[in-house]
This record gives C-alpha cells, structure tokens and sequence, in this order.
C-alpha cells in the first residue's frame, strides 16, 4: 500500500463512506416495500389503521395468516398456482428441449425463419390473442380448469425456454456428440442420453424462469378462470375481498402477498446465479 | 428400457390429475356467488346454511370482487363461457337488463302469488321481456350518514337539508377537529373512485339539482344541462375542502374506512354501514344516525337517493334449477330478510316488512325513511338495455375528469353528450 | 453422397424435434391472433346467447381511428413507456455501476436487486397501493417526516399524479433487473482496459465514458427494446392499481375493457390487434436493427 498524502486518504474515505451509504441507500429502496408488506401483515386492524403510521407492530399477530386460509380459499389458490405454474414448466421443458437441440445442433433449411418466428412469438402482446384464445378455449371445452392456463401459457414460457435452452445447447462441445455418433447413436437417442444430462444446468435455469413466468402470471388467469376451483394467487390477491369487520382487509391482503412472496425468494436465494444466467443468456450475446 | 415405465408414470400422472380437476358431485351441491362489500360475505353464508340443513342439500358459497364494475365483468365472463359452475347469481339491480338472457325465467317455478309480497316496482326491475329473471333480495338506496355528537358539539341542532347547509357544517367541523388536534379529519366522505359507485353519487347530486337521469325514459340523453353542470361543480369544490383529495380513489369500504374510524363528520353511502358502525368494537358506535341526502338549494331542488339493491337469479346453466330457485325462495323470504334487516341492517324488499315491530324496533331508520327507500332514483339502465356498462362507464368518467379538475364540467358534460350519442347510435 | 443423405437425415429429425413446438406455437399463438384478427371484422357481443356476429368488414377500424379514447390510452401506453423505460436504464446502470465494484456482502445485494423482479406484479401494486393510502399510507408519512411534502397527497386519486406513481412502482420492479443485464454485460469487459485507462490517466468519469459506455451499447441496446416492448403492453400494474381509470389506461387495458367489460368481441378485438401491430412494428425494428444472429 503506497502511503498516499493526508488528503489523499481522507478523500478516499469519505469516498468509501459515500459508496456504502449508496449501497445501503439501493438496499433499502429494493427491499423496503416488501418490509413493509411483512410489517403490515402483522398488524392488528387498529393499528393498521391507525395515525401516524407505526414502524413495527406493537405485537406480532398470526391471526393474519390463519385468517388467509380461512376467511378466503387462498390454500386452493395456490395449489391451482403450484399445480399450473409445474405443469406449465414442466411441459414447455419437455417440448422446448427437443426443438432447442433441433435449432442449436443441425443445420436445415427454414432454421432462420423458424428462429424468428419463435423469438417474434415471444414479443406478442398478450391482449393481441385474448380474443381468439378465449374462442379456443371455450371450444375446447378448458374454460375455468388449470389446463386452460397450461395451455395458453405455452405462449409466453414456450419461447422463452427454447430461447435459452439453445443457447446453452451450443455451448455443449460438438465432440460429445459425435462420440455418440460414432457409437452408432441416432440423433434422438444422443439428445437423451448424451445432451439432455449435459443440459441440466440450462433446464434448471429455463425452468425457474419458465415457473417464475407463471407463477405470476394475471392477464390470462384472470380471463380465463371464473371461480376457486382453478383461479390462481394473483387473481386473488387482486380480487381479495373484505370479509372483515372494521375495514379492507389490507392485513389478509399483505399476508397472502408475503405468503406468495416467499417461495420466490426462496427460489432466488437458491438459485440466484442460475437466474442470472438465463435472463442474460439471450440478452448480452444479442 | 426405461421408456415405457417413464410413459405409464407421466401417464397416471396426467389422468390423476385430470380427475383431480373435476368435483366430486355427491347429492345437490348448489353454488352460490354472492357480495364482498361489508359483511355480505358472513351473512349470505348464514343464510344459504340454513337453507342446506333444512333442504338436506349442501351449499358452495363464492366470493367476488369487491368492486361492483369488477363483478359484472366476471359474471359476463362466466356466463358468456355458458359455465355451469355457479347456480345463484346475487345480482345489481341495473344488470337485469344486461345479463338477463343469461338467466332462467323464474314465473314457471312459483306460485304467481308469491311476487305481490315484494314492492312492484322491484319486480318489474327485474322483469325482462315478460320474463322474471330474478327475485329482489335487498335494496338499497344511498342515505347521509352524520355524526350526531360532533353536529352537536358544534352547535348545529340538526343534519343539513341541503349541499350548502352540509358544506359549512363540514367545514366548520373539519376545521374544529383539526385544531383538537385530529390531521386526518375530514367532513365529507363518499365514492369518487372511478367505478359504477360513482355513477350512483353523481347521479343523487344532479337528480337533486334537478338535472334528471342522463338518460331520460324514453331514451333522450339529457345530461348536458347547465343544473347538471351546477351539480358538478359543486362536487368539485368539496375535493380537498371538506374531503379528502383521495376521495376521488374511494369506494365504499374506503368511505367507510375513513367514517368509521372516527374521522369523518359526514359520509354518503348504503345502509349496510349502519350496522357495521354500531358494532360492539365501532369507535363511533351509537354517536351517528342517519337521514335523506341534502338537495340544492335551488327551487329546483330536490331529494334524491340513488336506487340501489341486489336480486337473485338462477343461471340457466345451472344443473340444479329446481334446487336454485327453492334456495332463491329461502333467501327472498320473509324470516331470512327480518334476519338480515336485523343484524346486518339491509333493507327488505317486500313492504310488510318496514310494519314488523322487532325489525323497527332494531333498526329505527328504516321505518323513518320508508319514503327514501320506496322513492328511490333508479339508473337509466332499463332504457339503455345492454349497453348500460358503457353509458355508465362513460359518465363515471366524465364525472370524474370533472370532480378531479381535469377539464371543466361543462365541457365534460358536452364531451359526454357526444360520446352517448356515439354509443346510442341507432338505438339503445 | 453418402453425406448429403446423412445431411438429409438430420433435416428430417430437426423438423421432428421442432414438430411439437411448432405445432403448440400455432395453437396457442398463431391460431389465437388468426382468429382474433378475424373477429374484428365482426360486431359482437359476448352479452348475446347464443353468440350473434354480424360481418361489419372495417367498421370496428373506422370506429378506432377516431376512438378518442383508444388514442388517449396510446398516450398513456407512450408516455408510461418512455418514463418508465429511461428511468429504468438510468438507474439501472447506476445500480449496476456501483455494485460491480467489490465489497463484503455482494451476493446479498445481488439477492436483494432480483426480489423486486420475482415478486408478482399483481402482489408488488397492492403492496405499493397500501403504502399509496392518503390517510394511512407509509409514503406520506415517510415524506411528511422529511418535511418534503406540507399534507399528505392522494397519490392516487390527483390525476396529475395516477400516472406518475404507477410508473414508480414499475421503476422499483423492473430497475433491479435492468441493473442485472446491465451489470453481466459490465463484467464482461476486459478488466485491462481499465487498467491501461488507469495508467494513461483518464478520470473514473473518462475510464466511464469511453471504455464502459461503448462496450455496454449492445447490452444496454438489447435492454431498452426489451424493456420497451414489455412496457407497451403493460396490463398488470396499471389494472391493479387504478383499474379502467382513463387517466391511466394502458392500451391492453382499454382493449380488455371492450373485450370483457363490455362484451364487445369485435371492436375488443379490433384494438388488440392495432396493438398487435403496434408493437410488431417495434419487434420488426428490433430484430432488424440489432440484427439477433441464429449462428
């Protein structure tokens, strides 16, 4: 460390003070609304409602979260969600895979077309289909089940898989599969039982993004279901309603949102680096 | 090797949860959807309960948006999907003419008798093309809510009889609370929120100013007119004055919400938040009463409340009609109304009711405001049929660019007039 | 010859393996806009049992161009977009800046900027539309203490300010993922080039502006159009917080109205897809513009 002048190092530490009071600045920004949903959660009616506002809840109230499951059907809400958001990743990882491999691996006439198609696909604006998918489904006779969800959230997660699983798909070194090959391997017995081990860390990643997407998804879930027996979490919370004494449940509304909140963040904490990568996958290598 | 095994688990698992997506139908299950605002949600549950234990059959109760805007949407969609899974519909009065097709003409289920115990003017409501489509469950009609101790306090002897009298009232009192000491006092609260709620308010300020109906019977829009104007106007100045700013994002539970906490001298709203105010934990329990919302000033003036009030219909998808209507019956009964005029203070809608000694025993206003009730201004959706939504979408809008100070009222009004016109195009 | 027909081969088993997504896409994408297109020829109501279209040919495209509130929702959509999205990068990149440089906890930082992302939109209004609250809300408590405000503010009720505040809510949840973009194309910068700007003397603000800036342009390039087509059919937030609102209505928004609210299948579908067309025409200058590379 070359020992710099007084004034030199001053500067340098009140610089240093300057960048940690930014970051806590950032930190604080980032993660206050949810603080305060948690805070809120725990409030009694009285003080929720009550002025000013306080920071802390005089004491921790459960009720809260007990009266989410009672007051409102929010546990069949989020078994429609968990059970919508699962099947919708695992369908759109079983069909992306294979197109994934098609477009990272071989050459064919039509690829750069259908290439295109597939990442304009992933540009639609949602509205832009309400009309005809509501149509569709009807006729299909999935109105109000969790199959008209799966089914019309191919739209968005479909894309987006088959996006960044080709892209980790390229990243596989061609040798591995001409080894197979060369075993006398033909090209769907190499994707299963060469590349798709290989691809692990891509489906992982695809497929937290791909759940994520419809975990939260309200656009379709809130045209396409009509009651509990398939509305998901956030047509709830959106339509939460008062069944309470004194005033809107604001204290059920934040509980459930912390209630949601949770698994996700649990799911970021976890796999925060695989997050990450995908959603830079396509973004900086353009 | 492992294939075929890998294919039977994928495909138990897709037909387990194929079955778990059905409902397992055991007996009569009737569904019904029914209100969110206050207590609704309690007391229709009560209700259909008692109907199961007495019927043997079992009820499913739905929950629905809080807001009223929102509940239509939902129930087109359900309907308009021909979806079987709701039986009961608690309906708007102003949506009859709206949904009406949806629903199943209830004259073939009952005893021509039993429509003369409710007041006509509901059953016509509800009456569409000579079909009766539903059964009138409450009403409703939008009252002034007053804070008799603060009137007191500050030596008015009695609730204001019109806008003016409640400006200054509120003003004074505001201003009165706010030196004691209570910032978030406010005189006057009601529904500014841009929603079908404020189509109602709106409506009982420029009934009162003698505007008429925006729409009149026979189907003229009319509410391009300068008393309509005045009406706006006047609601304009209460923003920021005697009500809060954020009255204009309000609807009823947050009207309630401000009234019941003790800070509001006045509130607009139904009577349902005359119960919900004198129970037992209510800060304000037992210091408010009710009355007639003011009129203007002018010699035009005159009192009006906004027609409000639920019906119960059967879908005509509906698996179970037979069971649906009797449980339809049960609701709009005499016992089950005098239960729910009792303890959640909704407003019966047959007329031997409002002579029921333990029900004007428990709930005095109802018999003191008889004539409000029975006089109320109906929404000019009978005229407007199917299109109703979106006249009254369109004027809750102008409404509300008018009363946030957006544009003036009376470019408002000429906007909303040629947007009607639009609307109406070759009829309603 | 051997090889063409081995090169054939495996054209047929890519079409194979693309056979089920293709099939799925045209379902649930191409089907659906199809019909959707078809259905604004047509007046109808959903309010109609059984459903009555009437061919119209383009009257529900007459009655849109001169729809005052279908182009006041484009001006919404606009100006949600070009505020939310600048913000957004602005201090996506300064987020980004500042945590790309090294100290203890980072993983938590990193951490905390994807909460915001993962939270769903519907959840992050309402917990934003609680803090909102005139009376009881904590932001006007906050800024009341701070003496920044004199009263507390209806921040959504004052027209002038619905829109203001639905675009900060957007800006909380999207900033920390922009920051994120931002922040991997930052670290994929060779480290001497700072280095060689450092020995050559340059400000921290030169070493930024001619070494980071140029090489973040395809990152940041990338981010902005993405962000910019996500921003233009926003629903969620703008639903949620202050619901069919004309202050505020988004295009998705109007044309769910039509399409639901009011059971007008046809004119609805008319407007989803002049915003289908809307944001084709971004995604057109998008994939031409930064010319995405299949090999």
């Amino acid at each position: 460390m070359p020992k710099g002048p007084k004034k030199f190092r001053l500067s340098r530490f009140l610089g240093q003070v300057a960048f940690y009071l930014l970051l806590l600045a950032v930190f604080a920004y980032l993660v206050f609304p949810f603080y305060w949903a948690v805070v809120s959660s725990l409030k009694s009616q009285q003080e929720l409602f009550q002025t000013p506002v306080s920071y802390w809840p005089e004491k921790l109230r459960w009720q809260n979260y007990r009266d989410v499951f009672i007051m409102q059907p929010f546990g069949r809400n989020l078994l429609n969600s968990a059970v919508v958001a699962g099947l919708t990743t695992l369908l759109a990882l079983a069909v992306g895979s294979f197109a994934a491999y098609a477009l990272g691996r071989f050459r064919f006439a039509g690829k750069r077309p259908i290439y295109y198609g597939i990442l304009a696909v992933s540009m639609f604006p949602q509205i832009s289909v309400l009309g005809g998918m509501y149509v569709l489904i009807k006729a299909l006779g999935l109105y109000n089940t969790w199959w008209a969800l799966v089914f019309s959230y191919m739209i968005f997660t479909l894309p987006f898989t088959i996006w960044v699983l080709t892209s980790f798909v390229r990243e596989i070194p061609a040798e591995l599969e001409e080894a197979a090959y060369v075993d006398g391997a033909g090209p769907l017995q190499t994707l299963l039982w060469v590349l798709l081990p290989l691809m692990a860390p891509g489906l992982v990643t695809a497929g937290l993004l791909a759940f994520i997407g419809a975990w939260n998804e309200f656009l379709f879930a809130l045209t396409f279901t009509v009651d509990d027996k398939a509305r998901t979490v956030p047509v709830a919370i959106a339509f939460f309603s008062g069944a309470s004494q004194f005033e809107l449940p604001w204290a059920q509304i934040m509980a459930a949102s912390v209630i949601v909140t949770v698994p996700l963040i649990l799911l970021v904490l976890f796999f925060q680096q695989r997050i990450i990568a995908g959603l830079t996958a396509g973004a900086v290598k353009g | 090797m492992n294939r075929p095994k890998w294919i039977r688990v994928a495909l138990a698992t897709l037909g387990f949860l194929a079955m778990g997506s059905l409902v397992a139908a055991e007996g009569v299950t009737v569904t019904i959807s029914c209100g969110s605002v206050g207590k609704d949600q309690t007391f229709c549950k009560e209700g259909a309960e008692a109907w199961a234990k007495k019927t043997g059959n079992k009820v499913r109760v739905l929950s629905s948006p809080q807001s009223t805007s929102d509940r239509l949407a939902l129930y087109q969609q359900q309907l308009a999907a021909g979806s079987s899974d709701v039986d009961v519909y608690m309906i708007d009065v102003i949506w009859p003419g709206v949904l009406g097709q949806f629903f199943e003409d209830l004259n073939p289920y009952i005893d021509p008798r039993v429509k003369e115990g409710f007041f006509p003017s509901l059953i016509s409501a509800n009456t569409v093309d000579g079909r009766l489509v539903g059964l009138p469950w409450f009403t409703d009609a939008g009252i002034l809510y007053y804070r008799k101790d603060l009137l007191q306090k500050y030596g008015f002897s009695k609730p204001p009889t019109t806008w003016d009298e409640l400006f200054q009232m509120a003003k004074t009192i505001q201003e009165g609370e706010r030196k004691a000491g209570n910032q978030s006092f406010w005189g006057f609260v009601w529904q500014g929120a841009s929603y079908e709620g404020l189509t109602v308010d709106a409506l009982e300020w420029i009934y009162s100013y003698g505007g008429g109906t925006i729409v009149d019977t026979k189907g003229n829009i009319t509410v391009n007119n300068p008393r309509a104007k005045a009406a706006l106007e006047m609601a304009r100045k209460w923003v920021g004055t005697i009500s809060p700013p954020g009255v204009l994002s309000y609807m009823e539970e947050d009207a309630r919400g401000v009234w019941q906490a003790g800070n509001a001298a006045f509130m607009r709203n139904w009577p349902y938040a005359y119960a919900l105010g004198n129970s037992a934990d209510s800060p304000i329990r037992g210091k408010f009463d009710v009355t007639v919302l003011p009129k203007a000033s002018t010699p035009e003036g005159r009192h009006a409340a906004g027609l409000g009030g639920w019906q119960l219909a059967v879908s005509r998808f509906s698996k179970h009609k037979a069971a649906a209507v009797d449980l339809v019956l049960y609701l709009t009964g005499y016992q089950e109304q005098k239960r729910r005029a009792i303890e959640g203070s909704y407003l019966p809608t047959r007329p031997a009711l409002y002579q029921d000694p333990d029900l004007l025993k428990a709930q005095p206003f109802m018999g003191r405001l008889y004539d409000v009730f029975v006089n109320a201004v109906p929404r000019p959706s009978a005229q407007t049929k199917k299109k109703y939504n979106q006249v009254s979408s369109a004027f809750w809008t102008a409404v509300h660019n008018a009363i946030s100070g957006k544009v003036d009222a009376g470019m408002a009004l000429r906007q909303l007039e040629a947007q009607l016109k639009r609307i109406k195009g070759a009829g309603w | 010859m051997l090889k063409r027909s081995l090169q054939a081969r495996r054209a047929r088993a890519a079409w194979l393996f693309l056979l089920p997504s293709l099939v799925l896409l045209t379902l649930v994408a191409a089907y659906p806009l199809l019909r959707t297109m078809q259905l604004s020829l047509y007046q109808a109501s959903i309010l109609d049992y059984p459903l009555r279209p009437v061919w119209v040919a383009l009257a529900n495209y007459a009655f849109l161009i001169q729809d005052a509130y279908w182009w006041l929702s484009v001006k919404n959509t606009v100006i949600f977009t070009v505020a939310s999205v600048s913000l957004e990068t602005l201090l996506g990149l300064g987020i980004a800046v500042l945590v790309n440089a090294r100290f203890p906890l980072r993983g938590l930082m990193r951490t905390a900027m994807l909460i915001p992302w993962a939270i769903p939109t519907v959840v992050s209004a309402q917990m934003w539309r609680w803090m909102y609250n005139d009376v009881y809300g904590v932001i006007n408590d906050i800024l009341l203490r701070l003496g920044l405000i004199a009263k507390p503010v209806a921040w959504l009720a004052e027209p002038s300010l619905v829109l203001a505040s639905i675009v900060a809510v957007d800006v909380w949840k999207t900033t920390p993922f922009m920051a994120l973009l931002l922040l991997a194309g930052l670290q994929s910068i060779p480290k001497e080039l700072y280095e060689a700007a450092h020995v050559d003397g340059a400000t921290p603000w030169q070493q930024f502006r001619y070494v980071t800036l140029p090489l973040l342009k395809p990152a940041l390039l990338v981010a902005l159009v993405f962000r910019t087509l996500d921003a233009l059919r926003v629903f969620d937030v703008v639903y949620v917080m202050s619901g069919t609102n004309p202050s505020t209505m988004s295009m998705s928004v109007y044309a769910r109205q039509q399409l639901v609210d009011f059971g007008a299948l046809g004119y609805g579908s008319a407007l989803s897809t002049g915003i289908f067309f809307i944001i084709a025409i971004f995604t057109v200058i998008y994939l031409t513009v930064l010319r995405v590379e299949v090999d």
